[in-house]
């Protein structure tokens, strides 16, 4: 099996089969089916590059937290199509890839303030989370590795807590919610239940209450007005006479 | 070349070494450096020190300045924009604030703007990449705000001021250290998930230079859990952004008042005319000019176009004499050369050894003094050198786990892990290697405490302001500039805008510019600001031909 539905135009043919030349350092990559040979052991990012490209979309942070660069691929003789970053994924061989510029989900518009944490909270604002099928392809399509459907699941249920932490390390790239049958919105879904655990579940601080409290009632004024005030030589004498908390204990 | 585990052979052999001194190391602590060993270390190591890292500025308000070569390179150039293919007589939009980035403090200064009073349709945020793409986003390690009883804003105010070597401007040190636990409040009633304590308090980690305990973090994604919810915040009231659209140059009026900017359709390569009461210009830094020759943990858009479109209009900067490198960046594999492994790392009790497993610094130094300890460790043949010749040393992470209990890791670093476990590395068994890259931009473009700069109608917030940090930033001081200065920024633009009445538009200020440039005589075609970074491959780009 070769070249297939998609990539007839995809560039020269090979010349030979197996011309990779993994002694020479190169793989063969199509990037939207043109071949590049690019060196081994790159990121998918910076094969792209290193192939004359330079990015407008499809590249933000370069180190795995913004979810600009999500890319879908195949690699030769596999059905398969899977998921990842392109920051975070060296190439390989033979892989053909394409990167998602953007992602049209629809997002609810929602006044935090005017809402609390309660069961069906979710359920009000996304009632497309009940049109899950449970059929993990969000999961599978991650390139977190979250267990996207498990916390749609607790969404539904109203474990906000759960679905909040589940969640977490959600890099919002939507990549769920393109793969998703249901139209489901899962990175929308999981902000919203992180906000509602972090402004409703989560317990308050009291030690911030109270420093608030003391610096409405200008407890610190007068020391900081001392040290702005202060000879350089008196700050430098107080910093270098600072117990370090880390040092002890 | 066999591999070990994710790593080669010889470097396996000196982990070994280290497991066998792990337990040792674990009692031992090396103490940390009186002010006169720092002085020394940073002298002899760190590129801020060496002589040829940096030249004078030889045009504009700041001529006679000393600034890095890369700075002045941007600085010293011609705009990229033509002036005279810009119709100022159509407006595109005609607004009360233009703000300039959108990333952290952008996002921040708009929705202060608008609880002030400006009105929604009246805000409109521009920005490079998308909405949130920036260094605020890839924040890991957490956000000082003293708010233990233990701790104090005096101390918080020491550790800035000190830390930055007492070369800060004092009163935004002290806005930063004062309006702190302010900003935390802000954040519990967003819904910001920060790590907490059964019983609702803060786990608070130290930094480097720090103190006190008082970093705040959402695992190791603080800066992501920050600008999502903020981010989320902004979408649900609807505030108007433009992305891939960043503003190239300000605009001026007959008065000399900075009266909005030129955007520019990354997409379309069309521009927009922006006009605005105020600008709060927040685009950020310039990880991505690889100052001094380093890796940076830059995100993409990171080119310091504040600081040259500012300048252009008359601003000043200070402390671009300095850059921060952060001591940990990433050394191997070559894949992730230059990215950051948080210094919450360190705060978890991972100490830095060298090759022969020896710990030789204590952990918690200020960022350019672990930086320079680094470096000479390096320099002295006690680091390690990766196949390809990147030198670094270990940051031994299996400590953390026997020192907190089996899981911390996976649970307090669950981003680090991952990453390195893509590159079949295992930082929870085995140790990684660091070594510094380029983090932080210490200065920028001077502002006062209502973040004015010295041109009327231009304020500025964020990574791309200057005094607030001095010559040094601490650890967890810049998730909470962006918060402090974006806040004030844009309660203050609210109040600058009722007042403000904006004149004829003018670029005469670039073309006067160009022809300053012009009389430097210098070769070649240097244009600025760059926009995006340079990474296409050579062999591409000796075949580029410019046709559309």
């Amino acid at each position: 099996m070769t070249a297939e539905a998609g990539t007839e135009n995809a560039g020269k043919k090979r010349d030979t089969p197996g011309d990779t030349d993994e002694e020479h350092g190169t793989y063969n990559i199509y990037l939207m089916g043109k071949r590049y040979k690019v060196p081994i052991g790159q990121t998918i990012m910076a094969a792209i590059e290193y192939a004359g490209y330079q990015f407008i979309r499809g590249c933000g942070c370069r180190a795995g937290f913004c979810g600009a660069c999500s890319t879908v691929y195949r690699k030769e003789k596999e059905q398969k199509l899977q998921f990842a970053l392109a920051c975070q994924t060296r190439v390989e061989d033979e892989m053909y890839l394409v990167q998602i510029p953007f992602v049209p989900a629809y997002k609810a518009r929602y006044d935090l303030g005017k809402m609390g944490a309660e069961d069906n909270t979710i359920l009000t604002i996304y009632p497309e989370i009940a049109r899950c099928v449970s059929c993990n392809t969000c999961t599978k399509s991650c390139p977190q590795d979250i267990k996207v459907m498990q916390y749609i699941q607790c969404a539904l249920r109203g474990d906000i807590e759960k679905a909040a932490e589940l969640s977490f390390d959600c890099i919002q790239c939507g990549l769920c919610a393109m793969r998703c049958p249901a139209d489901i919105k899962h990175y929308h879904v999981g902000q919203l239940a992180r906000r509602l655990r972090g402004k409703y579940i989560d317990k308050r601080s009291e030690n911030l209450k109270m420093r608030n409290a003391e610096i409405d009632e200008g407890i610190y004024d007068n020391e900081m007005d001392d040290i702005m005030n202060s000879e350089d030589d008196v700050v430098r004498r107080m910093y270098n006479e600072r117990t370090i908390e880390s040092e002890e204990g | 070349m066999k591999f070990i585990d994710g790593y080669p052979e010889y470097m396996m052999d000196s982990i070994k070494v280290v497991e066998e001194k792990r337990e040792e190391n674990l009692i031992k602590k090396v103490k940390s450096l009186s002010p006169e060993a720092r002085k020394d270390i940073l002298s002899k190591y760190h590129p801020d020190y060496m002589a040829d890292t940096k030249r004078e500025v030889r045009i504009g308000v700041d001529k006679g300045s000393m600034m890095y070569n890369g700075i002045v390179d941007l600085i010293e150039a011609r705009s990229i924009l033509d002036t005279g293919e810009v119709d100022l007589s159509r407006v595109d939009f005609d607004v009360d604030l233009l703000v300039v980035g959108g990333g952290g403090a952008g996002t921040v200064a708009a929705l202060f703007a608008l609880e002030a009073g400006v009105e929604l349709d009246n805000i409109l945020i521009t920005t490079k990449l998308r909405h949130g793409d920036s260094n605020s986003m890839m924040a890991q390690g957490g956000i000082q705000a003293a708010d233990r009883p233990e701790d104090s804003p005096l101390l918080h105010y020491l550790d800035i001021y000190g830390g930055g070597h007492f070369t800060n401007k004092k009163e935004l040190a002290l806005a930063l250290a004062m309006d702190a636990p302010r900003i935390i409040d802000w954040h519990e009633n967003l819904g910001v998930m920060y790590d907490r304590t059964e019983d609702g308090e803060f786990q608070e980690l130290s930094g480097g230079g720090t103190c006190r305990n008082r970093m705040h973090s959402a695992k190791d994604y603080t800066g992501m859990e920050l600008m999502r919810v903020i981010r989320d915040r902004t979408r649900n009231l609807d505030i108007p952004v433009l992305e891939f659209c960043p503003i190239v140059e300000l605009l001026m009026d007959e008065n000399g008042a900075v009266s909005g900017g030129v955007a520019f359709n990354m997409e379309t390569h069309e521009y927009y005319v922006v006009r605005a009461k105020a600008t709060i210009l927040a685009t950020g830094g310039s990880g991505r000019l690889h100052l001094s020759g380093y890796p940076t943990t830059n995100h993409y858009g990171a080119t310091g176009d504040g600081l040259v479109m500012s300048y252009h209009a008359g601003a000043n900067l200070r402390d671009l004499d300095t850059i921060q490198i952060h001591p940990t960046g990433d050394a191997f594999p070559d894949s992730v050369i230059g990215i950051l492994s948080t210094e919450k790392i360190r705060g978890l009790g991972a100490a830095p050894v060298n090759k022969l497993g020896e710990p030789f610094v204590f952990p918690l130094e200020p960022r350019d003094v672990e930086s320079a300890a680094f470096i000479k460790e390096c320099k002295d043949g006690k680091g390690i050198v990766t196949p390809t010749g990147m030198p670094g040393v270990w940051l031994d992470t299996p400590m953390i786990d026997l020192k907190h209990g089996k899981g911390t890791t996976e649970a307090k670093l669950a981003g680090e892990v991952r990453r390195f476990r893509r590159f079949g590395i295992d930082m929870v068994k085995h140790p990684i290697l660091v070594y510094p890259t380029l983090h932080y931009q210490n200065g920028g473009v001077e502002i006062n405490e209502k973040c004015e700069t010295q041109v009327p109608g231009l304020f500025a917030a964020g990574e791309v302001s200057g005094g607030v940090h001095g010559k040094n930033r601490l650890m967890g001081n810049s998730l909470l500039d962006y918060n402090v200065f974006g806040r004030r920024a844009g309660i203050q633009a609210a109040g600058y805008i009722k007042g403000r009445k904006v004149g004829k538009l003018t670029l005469s200020h670039i073309d006067r510019y160009n022809r300053a440039v012009d009389e430097l005589k210098i070769e070649g075609d240097r244009k600025a600001p760059i926009i995006v970074p340079e990474y296409r491959g050579k062999e591409a780009l000796a075949r580029a031909l410019d046709l559309l």
